[in-house]
């Protein structure tokens, strides 16, 4: 009660002032603005998937767009990942510019030869002659009390794959930006949300609230610079990182911390550019260690001149090689905590803890 | 005692009215007998069929069949020709020339009788057994080749294995190999032509083993609750390589299942071409009128191996291939063909003659030309190239680095 009195006194309080430009939004309206802006924009752009009508979806990300477009755009689906995405791909190839939600991208599993074999590969295997303009969008990686088949990050999956783009945004800004870039793109788009993000408030700059604000796929953003260590991570580890750099600065030593939007094109310049500035580097994601987005970045590195300026080999900080577990104690021992990352910090550049 | 009457009266009539309120509002009925719903409810659904196989003569004039003359020897030399590719290109893989390659010995006629049924602008969704809607539609036999040789005149670029063809050109959608994901695919092409309003169908071929895939039933049950212009047409070829229908299923074929999706279903004989020629127009004009799906299952039998990496004799006798042979669709098309003077032995040997040469020549020119250049491994991967592949270093080598 008084937490809510608080909050709405401060939003008066913010809108009469110059700062009012910093609107909130939580993540979850921001990706709902930026379907429906698309679909505005574009008669093509359909949104398919179990609950995404009737039920507003799963996580309401759909809220109002069946009453706005229609039944012919917003299509509640049988219960079938691989029938309604096949569908989709189909939509696609002839024509329309579908975006296929999976309730999680845990059930996606049951598409992923749709999403692999058809929308990955069509265009390569036609020479170019039948484009796959879709993405595929749903909440990813770990929730919270959920276990095993519901809590696992899929970016390593897809950004396996060529003919993917891969993105994992973090904010409200980030998915609006780049859930808009991903309808306009010409090829198949894997766009990872996170579960516990959707309901989070973010600042949205006066051009985010804009109907032209596209970012672009493959560019990673520089969230606060630093010239000590370099972090990068992707999706909710931006935030551990975040909050992991505000520790450390209170200890003097300044944090780059990169969050890297896209997982395919992986932009390694921006990735380089920072360690060639701090000569240290720390990936984190919630993801399992083998095989994944931090084991490519400390590959990636190692084959390109940045490697020279490293100064301490590049640490990857993940979750345990585990499947999620579903009891609350083992649980937050499988996923990375921001003390993990100024402990590894505090290992690398030499200092006691 | 009158009351009593009175009372059952009303009773019944109650009753009949509760039953039509139920039906009207549900498509419900119901019963107080207990019993199986088996096959006594729903006999083997009928195949349709035009000509006869033991009887040519019984069969229908050409006059009585409404078709076209020409078009008739069209379709009869279409599929001869498919013949003699099929037979040319087998033997290249036999001495290792190419890789892989299936035949379509015995399913000509579902193929070119659908395909001449249809409009040249409906989009096909092919499984890999219907290279014979390709030459229907004017794919040359070089185009072919010259795909199975994946060399720098492949028009797909070598990317992908003998037999998967792809022409945009022919509205004929680039092969996938896992089985049946071109259906569900398919009807999401067909909702694409209704969002357009445009007037054409999608067509979808299938085998009957490819049916048994969970893709089958999205597919069907999308077709029919978004009711999307598309004819599912299933080959049912009696094999899944090794796998006969008795081990693929255990009710009345795919036909069967089609009024169970709520779709309208035809099943037709595959080996009579003109049969499979009217089922196909005959769906349609049901389809684009009503823009809704049709099931189409054709019964025919695959003469020829699976592919060139099957040895169909250790799983069936010659002796059961054998007995196929009186019926398959070439030999029964010729001898009606013939019945009417509009085929002879004269001009069966000048085209078998012809063609040979002409796909002999194709191939020895399809062995001369270049390998694709390396650049075509780099590109459409992606609409616009992006950087890493497109690096000037990747450019100059070949290298990826």
């Amino acid at each position: 009660m008084f937490a809510s009195v608080v909050r709405s006194v401060t939003r008066r309080s913010f809108s009469t002032s110059r700062w009012a430009a910093a609107q909130q939004m939580t993540v979850r309206d921001a990706l709902n603005s930026a379907i429906d802006e698309e679909m505005q924009r574009d008669d093509r752009v359909f949104i398919m998937g179990e609950e995404v009508a009737l039920y507003d979806g799963a996580y309401k990300v759909s809220r109002g767009l069946l009453k706005k477009y229609g039944e012919n755009r917003v299509i509640d689906t049988p219960i079938t990942e691989a029938g309604f995405c096949g569908m989709a791909v189909g939509a696609a190839m002839g024509g329309l510019r579908p975006i296929c939600e999976f309730m999680t991208f845990n059930f996606a599993m049951q598409a992923i030869d749709q999403i692999i074999n058809s929308a990955a590969k069509t265009y390569y295997m036609s020479a170019g002659k039948i484009n796959v303009p879709i993405v595929f969008r749903g909440p990813n990686g770990a929730a919270a009390g959920v276990a095993a088949q519901h809590s696992q990050c899929y970016g390593a999956w897809f950004a396996h794959c060529p003919g993917l783009k891969v993105v994992s945004p973090y904010n409200s800004e980030d998915c609006k930006g780049l859930l808009k870039a991903a309808i306009r793109d010409p090829d198949p788009v894997v766009f990872l949300e996170n579960e516990l993000l959707y309901g989070v408030q973010y600042p949205m700059s006066d051009e985010a609230l804009t109907k032209d604000f596209v970012l672009p796929i493959g560019k990673a953003k520089v969230e606060r610079v630093g010239k000590h260590i370099t972090l990068v991570a992707h999706s909710k580890a931006v935030e551990l990182a975040l909050e992991a750099a505000n520790e450390l600065a209170g200890k003097g030593i300044e944090a780059e911390v990169i969050n890297l939007r896209s997982l395919r094109p992986l932009d390694m310049d921006t990735i380089a550019q920072s360690v060639v500035k701090t000569n240290h580097l720390i990936s984190i994601e919630q993801g399992w260690p083998q095989c994944g987005i931090g084991a490519e970045i400390s590959a990636r590195i190692m084959e390109s001149e940045a490697f020279y300026y490293l100064e301490s080999p590049v640490i990857r900080i993940t979750g345990v090689d585990t499947p999620m577990p579903y009891a609350k104690s083992l649980e937050q021992k499988a996923l990375p905590v921001p003390s993990d990352i100024v402990d590894v910090t505090n290992r690398l550049l030499g200092l006691s803890q | 005692m009158i009351s009593n009457i009175v009372s059952k009266f009303i009773f019944r009539r109650t009753i009949v009215l509760y039953r039509c309120k139920i039906r009207m509002e549900s498509n419900f009925c119901y019963t107080n007998e207990l019993s199986f719903i088996n096959k006594m409810y729903s006999p083997v659904i009928p195949t349709y069929r035009v000509l006869n196989n033991e009887y040519i003569q019984k069969s229908p004039t050409v006059q009585e069949i409404e078709m076209d003359t020409n078009l008739l020897v069209k379709m009869y030399t279409t599929m001869i020709s498919l013949n003699i590719i099929d037979t040319m290109l087998y033997e290249c893989q036999r001495q290792g020339r190419i890789s892989f390659y299936m035949t379509n010995f015995g399913e000509e006629a579902v193929q070119i009788g659908s395909a001449a049924a249809l409009l040249s602008d409906d989009i096909v969704y092919a499984q890999y057994r219907e290279s014979g809607i390709l030459l229907w539609r004017g794919l040359n036999f070089s185009d072919l080749i010259n795909q199975c040789y994946g060399n720098c005149k492949d028009k797909n670029k070598g990317r992908q294995m003998p037999v998967h063809y792809g022409s945009k050109e022919y509205k004929f959608v680039t092969l996938s190999s896992p089985l049946t994901t071109q259906l569900p695919q398919a009807v999401g092409a067909a909702y694409g032509l209704k969002q357009m309003q445009k007037n054409l169908c999608i067509v979808c071929y299938f085998g009957e083993g490819a049916a048994s895939e969970g893709d089958a039933h999205a597919a069907l049950n999308f077709a029919a609750t978004l009711i999307c212009p598309v004819i599912f047409i299933c080959r049912n070829n009696q094999y899944a390589i090794s796998t006969p229908i008795q081990q693929q299923y255990g009710g009345d074929g795919i036909a069967a299942r089609g009024p169970a999706y709520g779709i309208n279903t035809i099943r037709v004989d595959g080996n009579d071409i003109i049969a499979m020629y009217n089922a196909t127009k005959f769906a349609r004009e049901y389809t684009i009128q009503e823009k809704k799906p049709v099931l189409i299952e054709a019964m025919t039998y695959r003469i020829g191996h699976h592919s060139t990496s099957d040895n169909s004799t250790m799983y069936r006798s010659n002796q059961e291939i054998n007995s196929h042979k009186n019926k398959i669709p070439i030999v029964l098309f010729k001898k009606y063909l013939e019945q009417f003077n509009l085929w002879d032995m004269n001009k069966e040997e000048n085209f078998i003659n012809f063609n040979k040469k002409t796909v002999l020549e194709a191939i020895t020119i399809a062995e001369k030309h270049k390998i694709p250049s390396w650049e075509d491994l780099f590109t459409d991967v992606y609409y616009k190239m992006p950087n890493h592949i497109s690096h000037p270093v990747v450019e100059e080598t070949g290298w990826l680095v």
